[in-house]
């Protein structure tokens, strides 16, 4: 299976082709929560959810994780796995805070020091 | 021939959105963002736009990876919108223009573009935030769209010189249309900003002050940047910078800038905003 190529930009991966590849059947899951039918199907019965999508171990272990660093790794793309951490109420702060490792107060102070 | 009045670039965080519904305009978190907005809105009064195209990128609400168009252009007469998975208000049907959405597209065709058309086409908050930003209150837009999208889903996303070709197309096809209405050029997204990785939170405010004023005075010299110079420089999702460059590179004459604003952060994102008039379009509207 592909791994992440190094575009030579630390922290930032790259969703290229092979990513693309890679990640299909997940970033197909997460683009079907567009239609909230299919959340609460999701939120109903997860196993069977993620089955249907033919999910491979790796993403299923993300998903079950709800490791956004393990969800990009096994081909996660941001702008559906933003639709994925919509179901449990995250907004882009607490998917970055998890990410870096910090709190979400902490990784929101790091925003503000940034426009100072 | 149709009158291309000027362009306004925004940053379109979806927060922006739970803002506008939850009255938060006033609120010391939100207020320096939301006060940059009234004079462009009184531009916008004096000029009077019937029409706006928008450059923007799709996140995942109308196209996935299974058919991902470099550029796409809408052609319906009318587009709607979606909660995006995560709950953001959503708004009623957007008026399309098909009639000029086709003279784009035949414009950008001839120019050897080789787009995508699209007769139904969701649109997200790219679009939508921007227009609630303009024409605030809730009630109808006033102008009509055309949506034209730019991948930035999947690399290799377009360059930045080709995005600001499609635009400087654009805008012969928007100058040579048959028609007495006034178009306003929309460019969404940015500025400096990444949502994934252990770099989640990156912002690099020198770099954006200086696209803002390149956007105003020597937009070609951002065009020397490739798409991988704009996820190191500006965050991966910072490459949203390239509708700007496609809006501005629709007036190659010269232009004024009306209003600008600049503030970090909101939500993840350094939040931009630049209003140009068209100087052509001014001496035609003074007439």
């Amino acid at each position: 299976m592909a791994t992440q190529r190094d575009y030579g930009i630390p922290g930032t991966p790259i969703f290229d082709g092979d990513m693309a590849q890679k990640g299909y059947a997940l970033n197909a899951m997460c683009y079907s929560f567009n239609a909230a039918d299919n959340r609460a199907a999701f939120k109903a019965d997860e196993d069977a959810y993620c089955r249907r999508f033919g999910l491979s171990d790796e993403q299923r272990r993300a998903v079950a994780n709800r490791n956004v660093l393990e969800l990009i790794a096994a081909g996660g793309n941001i702008y559906y796995l933003a639709k994925f951490a919509g179901i449990f109420g995250l907004d882009v702060q607490d998917v970055g805070a998890q990410q870096t490792g910090m709190s979400k107060d902490a990784f929101k102070a790091k925003l503000l020091e940034a426009g100072r | 021939m149709a009158t291309l009045v000027g362009s306004v670039m925004t940053s379109h965080v979806p927060a922006i959105g739970g803002a506008i519904a939850k009255h938060r305009e006033s609120e010391p978190y939100w207020k320096p963002f939301f006060d940059g907005y009234p004079p462009v809105r009184t531009w916008l009064d004096r000029v009077k736009p019937d029409v706006a195209v928008v450059f923007y990128q799709d996140h995942g609400l109308n196209f996935f990876l299974d058919k991902m168009p470099t550029f796409a252009v809408g052609a319906a007469a009318e587009y709607r919108n979606s909660d995006e998975g995560w709950g953001i208000p959503t708004v009623k049907p957007v008026r399309g223009d098909p009639a000029l959405s086709w003279h784009i597209i035949e414009t950008l065709v001839a120019d050897e573009f080789d787009i995508t058309t699209c007769q139904e086409m969701k649109v997200d908050h790219a679009l939508t935030l921007p227009m609630a930003l303009m024409w605030p209150g809730g009630g109808d837009w006033p102008v009509r769209v055309v949506p034209i999208t730019m991948n930035h889903v999947q690399h290799p996303l377009p360059s930045p010189k080709r995005s600001y070709k499609l635009g400087e197309s654009v805008g012969r096809a928007i100058r040579s249309w048959k028609s007495d209405a006034r178009v306003l050029v929309m460019g969404t997204g940015g500025l400096s900003h990444q949502l994934d990785g252990q770099r989640a939170g990156f912002i690099n405010k020198p770099f954006d002050l200086m696209c803002l004023d390149a956007l105003v005075s020597d937009p070609v010299k951002l065009t020397r940047y490739s798409a991988l110079d704009l996820v190191r420089e500006a965050g991966a999702q910072g490459t949203e910078l390239m509708a700007w460059m496609a809006a501005r590179a629709t007036m190659p004459g010269r232009v004024t800038k009306v209003h600008s604003n600049y503030h970090v952060p909101i939500s993840n994102t350094a939040a931009g905003l630049l209003a140009l008039q068209n100087d052509e379009s001014a001496l035609s509207i003074a007439a």
